[in-house]
């Protein structure tokens, strides 16, 4: 994380920094050929060649270099040491991996990283503003609304989105519009608790 | 998952000229070597599992600047193949004039899905069968022509009972295609020679010894747009699941009906999770024209259209449930208040 230029970052030890550091390789270096059109096929690239691509998470760009392959979470996870983003079942049938881009909730899990390139993603860790968490992680805690925490990241995002969609206008709503979100603890009571906390705190802006 | 190209194109010829690849190996459109990318619901998925196996993916998203329009006007509907299904879904016009139109969006995959979906790949998605999505069965026609189909004798509580062939029994998933077979909607297909229209129940082939064959698409086509005459107000989509949402249909039904001082003057009954293809229940829609509505004629109604039906070890029970979702979806339409 310590390449990182322009965001907050937390303070203090942190499981996760201290598993992130490891990794290490969060911004590659600028390299030969970024995505774009191809003239025709017999001109296409060796597509066994990284490619270059600027994601903007959270306000920062980052610039990658990765394979083609690469989803939004792999690139969150895996290249920029977000970890918050979880992979569930990696097929977009659990909502784990759930994040916001330009403003919509959408599954990272199956957005190649190339695509979302110039769009603004905003995962879990980008919601507290300081030491402040946001009125959805608050009613989350406040409202015991997991168990094992893995499916929370991507709760609180598709939560966050289903208030400002205005679906959270009753529990049937809220029960039909984070469906998308498995919770294997099953604590979906608490989680219909905490998007009914949090809704009018997000709608009052 | 393999390796590819990745190419982003910002207008409909670059995009045909991306396709180009497609068109030299003269496979069906699913086999192509060149993949359009639009939500990438399905594409991608299905490249992690190694059933679809592209060279060149060609990201067509910029296209939505001119492709995602929602239009009603002179009361036609017009619809952009890459209007995302969520948007469509919460249009207040679409909800108020096609509501079987908005609620087979809204009643399919999750709200992210929704989000990041097209129409045209909505309708292009394909079959969940286990045997096709899960490499390791070696018999699947669809994946593989002449291996055989392990649906056939395996687990097929979730297959087709109509529309199927000895070669294949995936069931069709969608739910927003019966909506647009139901209304006999058009579709606008652009290609290398231009523009063409065809109708709806046109886009689609049942599997018969070709199941590897899902489209009348050629290589190298999209889906540019949709399109649907008149207005339906009095339309519904009814689909019963396992699951209470974020769940592909057992059964599903979509119904239009016009109704003129108490008669039907106009009916329109389409079938999803039942069958291998959009399915229209034609021979149902004619017993209703001219008829006033009453649960004696749903009944009958819903018995001619399962009256073609082929139930298999596990699936039989489709069947009877088929039948029960066009009678109350038909009774819904009916009854509904517009």
């Amino acid at each position: 994380m310590s390449d990182k230029t322009n965001s907050t970052t937390r303070s203090g030890f942190d499981r996760r920094m201290f598993l992130a550091g490891a990794a290490g390789s969060a911004v590659v270096p600028l390299t030969a050929r970024a995505a774009g059109p191809a003239p025709n096929a017999a001109a296409a690239p060796d597509p066994s060649l990284p490619v270059d691509v600027t994601l903007r998470v959270n306000g920062d760009s980052r610039l990658l270099t990765i394979d083609a392959r690469t989803t939004v979470l792999d690139a969150l996870r895996e290249h920029i040491g977000l970890t918050g983003s979880k992979k569930g079942c990696d097929h977009g049938q659990c909502g784990a991996c759930t994040v916001l881009i330009d403003d919509r909730r959408a599954i990272s899990c199956l957005t190649l990283a190339l695509a979302a390139e110039g769009r603004d993603i905003t995962t879990v860790e980008g919601l507290a503003k300081g030491d402040k968490l946001h009125p959805m992680q608050q009613a989350f805690i406040e409202q015991d609304a997991f168990q094992c925490g893995y499916c929370t990241p991507g709760q609180i995002m598709s939560a966050i989105a289903c208030v400002k969609e205005g679906h959270a206008n009753s529990e049937a709503d809220i029960r039909e519009y984070m469906s998308g979100n498995i919770c294997r603890c099953a604590a979906y009571p608490n989680i219909v608790a905490a998007v009914k906390q949090a809704a009018p705190e997000i709608l009052k802006g | 998952m393999r390796s590819f190209t990745y190419q982003r194109v910002t207008d409909p010829s670059a995009a045909i000229q991306a396709l180009a690849m497609a068109v030299a190996n003269n496979n069906p459109p699913t086999e192509a070597t060149a993949q359009p990318l639009a939500g990438g619901t399905t594409l991608i998925d299905l490249m992690k599992l190694d059933v679809m196996r592209p060279r060149t993916v060609v990201d067509i998203n910029p296209l939505a600047s001119t492709w995602s329009a929602i239009n009603l006007d002179g009361g036609n509907l017009r619809l952009g193949a890459l209007a995302r299904m969520s948007d469509v879904a919460a249009n207040p016009e679409i909800q108020r004039n096609y509501p079987v139109i908005a609620d087979s969006l809204r009643l399919a995959a999750s709200p992210q899905l929704r989000n990041m979906a097209t129409l045209g790949g909505n309708v292009l998605q394909r079959t969940r069968c286990t045997y096709f999505r899960d490499i390791s069965y070696a018999n699947c026609n669809k994946r593989d022509p002449g291996s055989g189909c392990a649906a056939l004798d395996g687990f097929n509580r979730m297959h087709a009972v109509l529309g199927t062939s000895e070669q294949c029994i995936a069931t069709y998933p969608g739910d927003f295609a019966q909506a647009l077979i139901a209304l006999d909607a058009t579709v606008e297909i652009t290609g290398k020679s231009g523009v063409r229209n065809i109708p709806f129940a046109q886009l689609h082939k049942p599997p018969d010894d070709s199941p590897q064959i899902e489209t009348t698409l050629a290589p190298g086509e999209l889906i540019s747009a949709f399109t649907v005459s008149g207005r339906w107000p009095r339309s519904v989509y009814l689909k019963a699941r396992d699951r209470q949402s974020y769940e592909f249909a057992l059964s599903s039904a979509a119904v239009a009906l016009d109704v003129q001082d108490g008669v039907i003057s106009d009916a329109r009954v389409a079938l999803g999770g039942l069958a291998t293809v959009p399915w229209r229940a034609r021979e149902a829609e004619a017993l209703i024209k001219g008829q006033k509505f009453d649960e004696a004629l749903a009944q009958r109604v819903a018995d001619a259209a399962l009256a073609g039906a082929q139930g298999r070890r596990h699936n039989a029970f489709k069947i009877a449930l088929g039948k029960r979702v066009v009678a109350r979806a038909l009774h819904q339409a009916a009854t509904m208040e517009i």
